[in-house]
């Protein structure tokens, strides 16, 4: 392992001019260092100019997605030493407008998210004195896997879908859906099913699948959205076959 | 160019996302999906296919031997033989994507692996059954 590598940055200072550019900088290599780490290495010893956004290091947070060398990622968890001898090549994710150099407007997706309403919904509230709502372990399991987003948007970053129409909900905030739908706890089933069984919801998603590779913490976002296709069209079915059974 | 509703009208100092008119080209996942897409017209041909042999077997001999040359005319064979290829490639992704899609419970959640094999054991014995019926079983 060489002990000096070149990252190419992506740079775009909208008071620099309305292009995106690429600065090299060549920093040490350590085996035990992220590709965050370098852009840290960059921003306190060599230029301190440089934005983007990050802050547990540890997986957690979501804050810390870009494309590396083409793939989107989250740096911290990407490490320079498994990126060949360089140059790494870094870039704001794909498919989101650019605020400023590694930084993208997360907006549009922080609405989308409010909008399939990802929390526990009940009709009727049960009194505090009651106590709390029990779930087996065997329930639990049921939504454990879409519960572990972290909102990261790197799913968004890999999908052609939403980089072509921009209306689609998306992957994440679909599989969050899906994660309070399957919870025992949960009533919000109907509720969310107005949102997502739009066009610009489950339907515009056409099973590319990317976002599933992609996902650091194998939430299987693709996976939610054919599950939440298939309930859909059930729910169509009995609605129209048994308009009383229906919902 | 492609801009997301959000930002629509709003900040110019944002730098926009673009998207090529090859973005499929891109990626060897998006072109895999692309073929995959493309495979649909080759199972709408063979649909089309079946419907002419039919309709050529229910008017008569001189028509079906007529479709038997037609048949076996080199680029009907050519489009044939490339269209086999696209649909063997449409079941395998299918079948492939189906774990992902389908949640199965006899008593407890059935594993992805069994589904995806379930699907191909079906296909082995239909394959079987029509074999069997063409060879005169
Ligand atoms: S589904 Fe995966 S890739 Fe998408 S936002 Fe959640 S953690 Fe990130
Ligand atoms: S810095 Fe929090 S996920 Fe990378």
């Amino acid at each position: 392992m060489a002990d000096r590598i070149t990252l190419q940055v992506a740079r775009y200072r909208p008071d620099a001019g309305p292009e995106q550019t690429f600065q090299e900088y060549e920093i040490p290599c350590r085996k035990e260092w992220s590709v965050l780490d370098g852009l840290n290495y960059i921003k306190d010893h060599v230029d301190g100019t440089l934005a983007y956004r990050w802050s547990c290091r540890m997986g957690i947070c979501g804050s810390c997605g870009m494309n590396v060398n083409g793939e989107p990622k989250l740096t911290c968890g990407t490490f320079l030493s498994h990126c060949g001898s360089g140059p790494v090549r870094i870039e704001p994710l794909r498919n989101f407008p650019i605020i400023r150099d590694l930084i993208v407007d997360i907006s549009d997706f922080m609405r989308k998210l409010v909008s399939v309403k990802p929390w526990v919904i009940r009709a009727i509230e049960k009194p505090l004195s009651e106590g709390e709502y029990r779930q087996t372990p065997q329930q639990h399991d049921e939504y454990k896997q879409f519960s572990m987003c972290i909102n990261c948007m790197i799913c968004y970053s890999a999908c052609p879908v939403y980089a072509l129409d921009p209306h689609f909900i998306g992957p994440a905030a679909i599989a969050l859906a899906q994660r309070y739908n399957l919870d025992s706890r949960d009533e919000g089933n109907a509720e969310r099913m107005d949102v997502l069984s739009q066009h610009e919801g489950i339907w515009d998603c056409t099973f590319v699948g990317e976002c599933t590779k992609v996902c650091p913490k194998n939430v299987d976002p693709a996976g939610a959205i054919q599950r939440y296709k298939l309930s859909a069209a059930l729910d169509t079915m009995t609605s129209f076959f048994m308009p009383r059974g229906g919902r | 160019m492609s801009t997301s509703p959000a930002q629509q009208g709003r900040n110019p100092r944002l730098l926009q996302p673009t998207i090529s008119m090859g973005w499929w080209l891109q990626r060897g996942t998006y072109f895999a999906f692309m073929m995959r897409e493309l495979s649909c017209v080759f199972v709408a041909w063979f649909v089309l296919y079946l419907i002419l042999l039919v309709r050529s077997v229910s008017r008569g001999e001189a028509s079906y031997q007529h479709f038997l040359e037609r048949s076996a005319a080199a680029d009907i064979v050519l489009l044939n033989v490339i269209s086999l290829a696209f649909v063997v490639y449409h079941t395998v992704t299918f079948f492939n994507a189906a774990p992902q899609a389908m949640v199965a419970l006899v008593g407890t959640r059935v594993p992805g692996a069994l589904i995806g094999a379930s699907h191909y054991a079906a296909w082995v014995a239909v394959s079987a059954f029509v074999a069997w019926v063409l060879l005169g079983g």
